[in-house]
């Protein structure tokens, strides 16, 4: 007998549509607000040095996207990238190499620490956040080693007192301060990645397979699908685009911070959640993780023009994080799944 | 009730007149799905009725209203001629109605003792103050043991109650049931985890209780047990009540009552198909942790239907087929080549598919829809350099729909908002879709109701007959007799039985499940 749900009520209906389109009107309403309020707010530059900033956590979200996707969650990927804005920074000072090889070697890096990641969860099966817990901290703690927990910088004294040979490349340093014609290049990064990461997401056979592994792992392996595979590309992908987001933050900083991205993990992880309630998909997806970071930086830049200061940007982003949440677990209709036991 | 005695608690009915527990009309809806549509129906007090009824009759649920569960249900309750409100567990309790689950992981607290389970009621009530050392609830405990007559030593009641064994926490329950002295006693089902020893125990405990004046309500699958021990009898179908008898049991009437008429037509039209050629054979496969290695040959172009308890190995055996788990020992041919899957993906990509048998936890998932369930294991065949193609996937998910006569408002509704019985047309239809080599259906008619049923039944026998080799595993003689050309009787990780269906009768049946080794 099929179980026919009651007709939406008129209720149901504005509930289903304060879900679907809330955040977006949330986000829209923001943006006029400062925009009314503030005359530098919506001047070009502000609006793509506002862009520029949210392209970093973007691109960590969209990392992050992928393993909420298959069921995860990665916490390694600040230290990921951390990692990352070292690595570029030695390749380039320490041992002179081009800003090419810089990137490269980052990359390389990147893929080892998925690949580690994937080996811990599907092959040690640890549960995905405490493997990405321990490769978080052995990341923050083993990057400090080689360099005595000294930041890298151009004409630094290297241990046995001489001077570091090489420096930041322009052309690496091109990476944050390039443009694509009027578009800071960080952004045509952003987007791509967003567009590449949904159309995987949404139009391979990958991403279904990635989407069927995160909604019940033992249907898509009684279905045939190789769980441990696409658990394990998942993280790969998060590390490879936490690498991604780390040669942004040193080609801006010019140089190699051991802070650099450690405070970005709760904001990256921030920013997919966010990005679940959009359009009421109540799932991880591209394009709201873009969404959610395009939030905060909103806010971020908004609040900062209306000259609120440093310290209550946290705030502010735990905020749009609870709203978030509101709308995708609160207010969002639950789906009636309930089959009654006879 | 003062703490650590035993108190009468509600006075024996036995010489009351008249049923002790009266159920008027109890209806139960979820949604527009009414399950139960008006039970009528009386204990006496000092008699075991059994309730029967196939997978899907509104029994559980029922079994619910009376522990107080479905405060929402229509109609009345009366016990002793006063009507009451079955508004929680507690209230059904306070009316002198206990019951004892099948779900024996639902009732007991897994991390507490044995004797804080035991005691576990009590604690709830208040009656024990909240902060009491292990030690002084231990009298308490082992007086509820001994009701049952349970020997259980200060070890055994301080042990974490999860070391205990099935059969043990079943006889728990039970113990926590009779310490509350009820006047109604409701067992669901609760031999399908006890061996044969422990089953003559439970009858000869509910015999005594029966002679105390308690009225027990005694849910089942087994005719034998109903034969043995019960004087009324009650066969629920599709949420009504369909027949009514007492002692001696016309047992193929109730069968029919269980059954309904038109299941019994369309087995009996079943037009048997043998099979020539092997597509599988097993060679030396141990199933169970302590069981002999079993041989067997499957062959196409007919219906092989596996029957036994549950715990027979039957899973182990589709199972291990299909990839899912490894076999314990021996090796497998299909098609005469030796076949050795490591993962479910090396069985899927041979033709071999399976049918779960836990649908929620091992088929459903959550949102999805119809279409994307239904082209999951072949997207392969839908998409092309990996990029997914909307309009083959699309024909893919309409054709399930259509073909195996799913009842959905489309393709994209999410299957977990359908019926039991939809829901298996789905995950059924979308392996028959792609012309199975060899399909294997565990429990397949669980939780779906009788319409689809036969049409899942229908569709399995076509496959056979296009040449198919089916396997179809279930614990109900019946379902396997509907379906199946030649039926297998398992017990215990090995074959006792293997005959056509035409030429075996149920009683060679079941006097085969209920040989013991």
């Amino acid at each position: 007998m099929p179980a026919v749900m009651d007709g939406p009520t008129t209720l149901v209906r504005v509930q289903d549509a304060v879900v679907k389109y809330g955040f977006i009107a949330v986000t829209v309403f923001l943006f006029i607000f400062f925009a009314l309020t503030e005359p530098a707010f919506a001047t070009s530059s502000s609006l793509f040095s506002m862009l520029k900033f949210a392209s970093v956590t973007a691109i960590l979200g969209l990392g992050v996207t992928f393993t909420m996707v298959v069921g995860g969650l990665d916490l390694s990927i600040g230290s990921t990238a951390g990692l990352a804005v070292q690595l570029a920074a030695m390749t380039m000072v320490f041992y002179n190499f081009t800003g090419v090889t810089a990137v490269l070697v980052v990359l390389l890096g990147g893929l080892a620490v998925g690949l580690l990641n994937a080996f811990l969860i599907v092959v040690a099966k640890i549960p995905d956040l405490l493997a990405t817990l321990g490769v978080m901290f052995v990341i923050q703690g083993a990057k400090l080693i080689p360099v005595s927990g000294q930041s890298v910088s151009s004409g630094m004294v290297l241990r046995d007192g001489s001077v570091a040979p090489g420096r930041f490349t322009p052309e690496f340093l091109k990476i944050d301060r390039g443009y694509v014609g009027p578009i800071p290049l960080p952004v045509v990064i952003m987007l791509v990645l967003v567009v590449l990461s949904w159309f995987v997401l949404s139009r391979t056979t990958w991403g279904r397979l990635m989407y069927a592994v995160g909604a019940n792992p033992e249907a898509a392996r009684l279905a045939g699908v190789r769980v441990g595979l696409y658990r394990g590309l998942a993280y790969v992908i998060s590390a490879l685009f936490a690498s991604v987001a780390g040669l942004i933050l040193v080609s801006r900083i010019g140089q190699g911070d051991v802070n650099a991205g450690s405070s970005s993990l709760l904001e990256a992880v921030a920013v997919a959640l966010v990005g679940t309630s959009v359009l009421g998909l109540a799932k991880p997806n591209a394009w709201g993780t873009l969404l959610g970071a395009l939030l905060v930086g909103i806010v971020l830049t908004g609040l900062t023009m209306k000259g609120f200061q440093y310290y209550h940007q946290d705030t502010a982003k735990g905020l749009v994080l609870i709203v978030a949440l509101l709308f995708s677990f609160t207010i969002s209709r639950r789906k009636v799944r309930y089959t009654p036991a006879t | 009730m003062s703490p650590g005695t035993l108190d009468p608690g509600p006075e024996p009915a036995g010489d009351q007149a008249g049923p002790v527990l009266e159920l008027d009309a109890i209806t139960m809806s979820f949604g527009a799905n009414q399950v139960l549509k008006g039970v009528t129906l009386g204990l006496q007090p000092g008699r075991v009725t059994a309730l029967l009824g196939a997978n899907g009759a509104g029994k559980s649920t029922l079994i619910k209203v009376l522990s107080g569960v479905y405060p929402e249900h229509g109609g009345q309750v009366r016990v002793a001629g006063a009507e009451v409100v079955m508004d929680s567990p507690l209230a059904a309790a306070r009316h002198g109605i206990q019951t004892v689950h099948q779900r024996i992981d639902e009732n007991i607290v897994p991390g507490l003792t044995v004797a804080e389970n035991l005691v576990f009621e009590e604690i709830i009530r208040g009656e024990i103050p909240p902060v009491r050392s292990l030690r002084r609830l231990l009298p308490r405990a082992r007086e509820i043991a001994a009701t049952l007559g349970l020997d259980w030593s200060d070890a055994v009641l301080t042990k974490d109650v999860f070391e205990l064994g099935i059969a043990d926490s079943q006889m728990l329950l039970l113990a926590r049931a009779l310490s509350q002295r009820p006047r109604v006693l409701v067992l669901d089902e609760p031999t399908s985890t006890l061996s044969a020893g422990e089953v003559e125990r439970l009858f000869d405990l509910v015999r005594r209780l029966c002679t105390e004046g308690v009225a027990v309500l005694y849910v089942t699958h087994r005719l034998s047990e109903v034969r043995e021990l019960a004087a009324d009898l009650v066969v629920l179908r599709d949420g009504q009540i369909r027949a009514t008898q007492q002692a001696p049991f016309d047992m193929p009437a109730v069968v029919r009552s269980m059954l309904g008429e038109s299941v019994l037509a369309v087995s009996k039209d079943l037009v048997e198909q043998r099979g020539e050629r092997v597509a599988l054979t097993l060679r030396g496969v141990q199933l169970l942790y302590r069981s002999e290695p079993v041989d067997l040959d499957l062959r196409y172009g007919e219906v092989t239907g596996v029957v036994g308890l549950i715990g027979a190995g039957k899973s182990e055996l589709a199972r291990g087929i299909f990839g899912a788990d490894r076999l314990r020992s021996g090796s497998m041919t299909l098609d005469g080549v030796p076949y050795s899957p490591h993962h479910t993906q090396d069985a899927v990509s041979r033709g071999i598919f399976l049918v779960p048998e836990d649908r929620a936890a091992e088929a459903m998932l959550p949102g999805w829809s119809l279409t994307w369930t239904a082209t999951l294991p072949f997207l392969r065949s839908v998409s092309r350099l990996g990029l997914l193609q909307r309009p083959r996937e699309n024909r893919v998910g309409r054709s399930v729909l259509e073909d195996y006569g799913v009842v959905a408002t489309g393709p994209d509704q999410p299957v977990d908002s359908l019926s039991g019985g939809n829901q298996q047309k789905v995950v059924v239809g979308r392996w028959m879709h792609a012309g199975p080599r060899v399909l294997l259906l565990d429990e397949p008619f669980r939780g779906v109701d009788i319409g689809a049923r036969g049409d899942i039944s229908r569709r399995a026998r076509e496959q056979a007959a296009g040449g198919a080799c089916v396997l179809v595993l279930s614990s109900d003689v019946e379902e396997i007799r509907e379906i199946a050309d030649r039926i297998l009787v398992m017990v215990e990780g090995h074959v006792r039985l293997d005959a056509y269906t035409t030429e075996i009768d149920n009683d060679a049946i079941v006097t085969s499940m209920s040989e013991v080794a």
